[in-house]
């Protein structure tokens, strides 16, 4: 609504623009030119925009802006609502000065009146494409501002699935007690600790980093969750030499490997193993994190698959359709689940 | 004062050291047992009756929020319900159903002070405790009650309509105000109508949030009635609630974590 009021107000201050320079033209009393010339500014922002309004809301919209109908109608807008401006704004302004313009009463000169009407069209079709720029520019910052904020609370997301006050509170209690009964092992896992934060903070930066950095960080969380699952949880590292150095974007694994504790062994009674392997297939890098647990049938439904979604996401920003990330059971005798990142080896 | 105790903890560091602690805090205390997951909290609960049982609560499968909701529901009428102390790391919600129900809880990291005024309140709570019946105290009743409102949900799920219940090779479909009840079998709810049963491949945890809370009441753990459906409600002499449901011969009882629901107006 304040818009609309807003630009009945700036039509006001066009027309009296337009008024001077046609008073200045035609060499016309200046007085009762302003007050027509407003007059037809104000009734030609009422039907142009009004009409913009009418034919914007009943067309499909497509996949135009909101309010905004495209150029062809509003062409057809600004001309039809440009002469009815021009008429009852002509109109409004007898009234108020008593005077009988030629126009309404037909008696008009036709190069006059064209040369009225283009006074009237001409600006009507600037101000209206003045208007139009200006919202496609407010309408583009918003878009940033909301990819921006967007990607700030996935961030933040990011943060607080990787720090989970759960595991992170847990992890200090055992600290607390090591330090008390085991003070070397306390000092190890700390230093876990620090790696894991490190990791955690720094990751989202970095590009990439070699699959062995990976594998490190990934084995400094799970050092700390056997410290938490003693003999509940088992693990295995599989990384060959070759594959060693290569790139890759960081803290890919440990969202799945944090699933696999999360919702694959948390949940079992006797625990079990988390596998993690590096294998070459012709051009495609593979890791796979596999565990024995529970199984995808009873994972709870409300379950962060944030951390997949997330991996997923990175995935197709940084490889497009050359990389994937599958979830599926592990199909031999001891169960569990097996997720698999398919990625270009460069 | 001497006691006996149960620690159920998943994490073997943190229940040694809660042990630990204990032993100097409450030298009279004797561990009885120290169990890793839930179930086998409510096992050896019921087989080694302790004075006080701590419960983490998030362990496997079974947490200690259902071990407690188990232990009330199943504890034997002729000795009274150990106290119930809840740890836990960090569940915000839970927390604050604690508070408000003043049942007690001790936080991880576990600090000696705090637990030596946990030691205190036990003590001064077994000793004035009545020693010759089992009373559910009221604390407990609330803050499971508040909890099972407070626990956090993805989203609630839709409102389910019809189930369907697959049966051989044929799918029923049947129309969520035809059952009488429903009642957990394990990792499947059975259903009951007037006319027959179903098995239902669901566990009543997720298929609870898709009914309607008016219309229908959980009654048990184990059990969800449709209010309409009931027609009596009797308490037998030792405070026991059974339901009669219209239209059906059986008897459906309620625990007494619910038996508040029926009251006369």
């Amino acid at each position: 609504m304040n818009r609309y009021l807003s630009r009945a107000l700036r039509s006001v201050g066009y027309g009296s623009g337009v008024g001077l320079c046609i008073a200045l033209i035609r060499q016309q009393p200046i007085g009762t030119t302003l007050l027509y010339s407003m007059c037809i500014s104000v009734a030609c922002w009422f039907f142009i925009d009004s009409g913009r309004y009418l034919v914007a809301t009943r067309i499909d919209a497509g996949d135009r802006r909101p309010g905004w109908p495209g150029w062809g109608w509003m062409t057809t807008v600004v001309i039809v609502g440009g002469c009815l401006g021009l008429l009852s704004g002509t109109l409004l302004g007898d009234t108020l000065t008593g005077a009988h313009t030629p126009i309404l009463s037909g008696d008009e000169d036709l190069r006059h009146l064209l040369g009225d009407v283009l006074f009237v069209l001409l600006p009507a079709m600037i101000i209206t494409y003045f208007f139009n720029t200006r919202s496609v520019i407010a309408d583009r910052e918003a878009a940033a501002q909301a990819a921006q904020r967007q990607a700030a609370e996935s961030r933040l997301r990011l943060l607080e699935a990787q720090l989970e006050p759960h595991m992170f509170f847990n992890t200090l209690a055992n600290l607390h007690v090591l330090i008390g009964i085991d003070p070397p092992r306390a000092q190890a896992m700390l230093d876990q600790l620090i790696a894991f934060l490190r990791a955690t903070l720094n990751g989202s930066r970095a590009l990439e980093h070699p699959l062995h950095a990976e594998f490190e960080r990934t084995r400094d969380y799970l050092a700390l969750m056997q410290v938490r699952m003693d003999d509940r949880l088992r693990i295995r590292f599989d990384l060959p030499e070759t594959l060693a150095e290569v790139p890759v974007p960081p803290l890919l694994l440990q969202p799945l490997v944090e699933n696999a504790i999360k919702h694959g062994l948390e949940p079992s009674v006797t625990g079990g193993r988390i596998e993690v392997k590096a294998a070459r297939d012709g051009d495609t890098l593979t890791l796979a994190v596999r565990d024995t647990g529970v199984g995808l049938g009873q994972r709870a439904s409300n379950g962060t698959s944030f951390g997949l979604r997330h991996v997923r996401e990175r995935l197709e920003t940084l490889y497009g359709d050359t990389a994937c990330l599958s979830l599926s059971a592990a199909n031999d005798a001891e169960g569990g689940t097996l997720a698999i990142i398919r990625m270009p080896l460069k | 004062m001497s006691a006996t105790g149960l620690i159920a903890e998943d994490e073997p560091l943190l229940a040694a050291n809660l042990t630990m602690m204990l032993a100097k805090l409450w030298p009279d205390l004797r561990i009885v047992a120290t169990v890793t997951h839930g179930a086998a909290a409510v096992e050896q609960a019921l087989a080694q009756r302790p004075d006080v049982v701590f419960l983490d609560i998030r362990m496997p499968q079974v947490s200690g929020l259902e071990a407690a909701e188990s232990l009330a529901e199943d504890w034997p009428g002729d000795a009274p319900l150990p106290l119930i102390v809840f740890v836990t790391a960090y569940d915000q919600y839970a927390l604050r159903a604690f508070d408000h129900a003043a049942v007690d809880y001790v936080l991880k990291p576990v600090e000696a002070d705090r637990l030596a005024v946990t030691c205190r309140r036990l003590q001064a709570a077994l000793a004035s405790r009545n020693k010759t019946r089992a009373e559910l105290p009221v604390e407990l009743i609330t803050a499971l009650s508040a909890l099972r409102s407070a626990e956090p949900e993805a989203a609630a799920p839709p409102r389910l309509r019809v189930l369907q219940a697959s049966g051989g090779n044929t799918i029923h479909m049947v129309p969520v105000a035809d059952v009488l009840y429903f009642e957990a079998a394990d990792k499947y709810v059975e259903v009951v109508t007037a006319a027959r049963r179903f098995l239902i491949r669901i566990p009543l945890r997720q298929l609870l949030p898709q009914l309607d809370p008016g219309q229908f009441w959980q009654v048990h753990r184990a059990t969800v009635v449709r209010a309409d459906a009931i027609d009596t409600a009797t308490r037998d002499d030792s405070g026991k609630v059974e339901l009669t449901l219209k239209g059906h011969p059986g008897k459906v009882a309620v625990s007494r974590l619910y038996a508040h629901l029926f009251k006369p107006m």
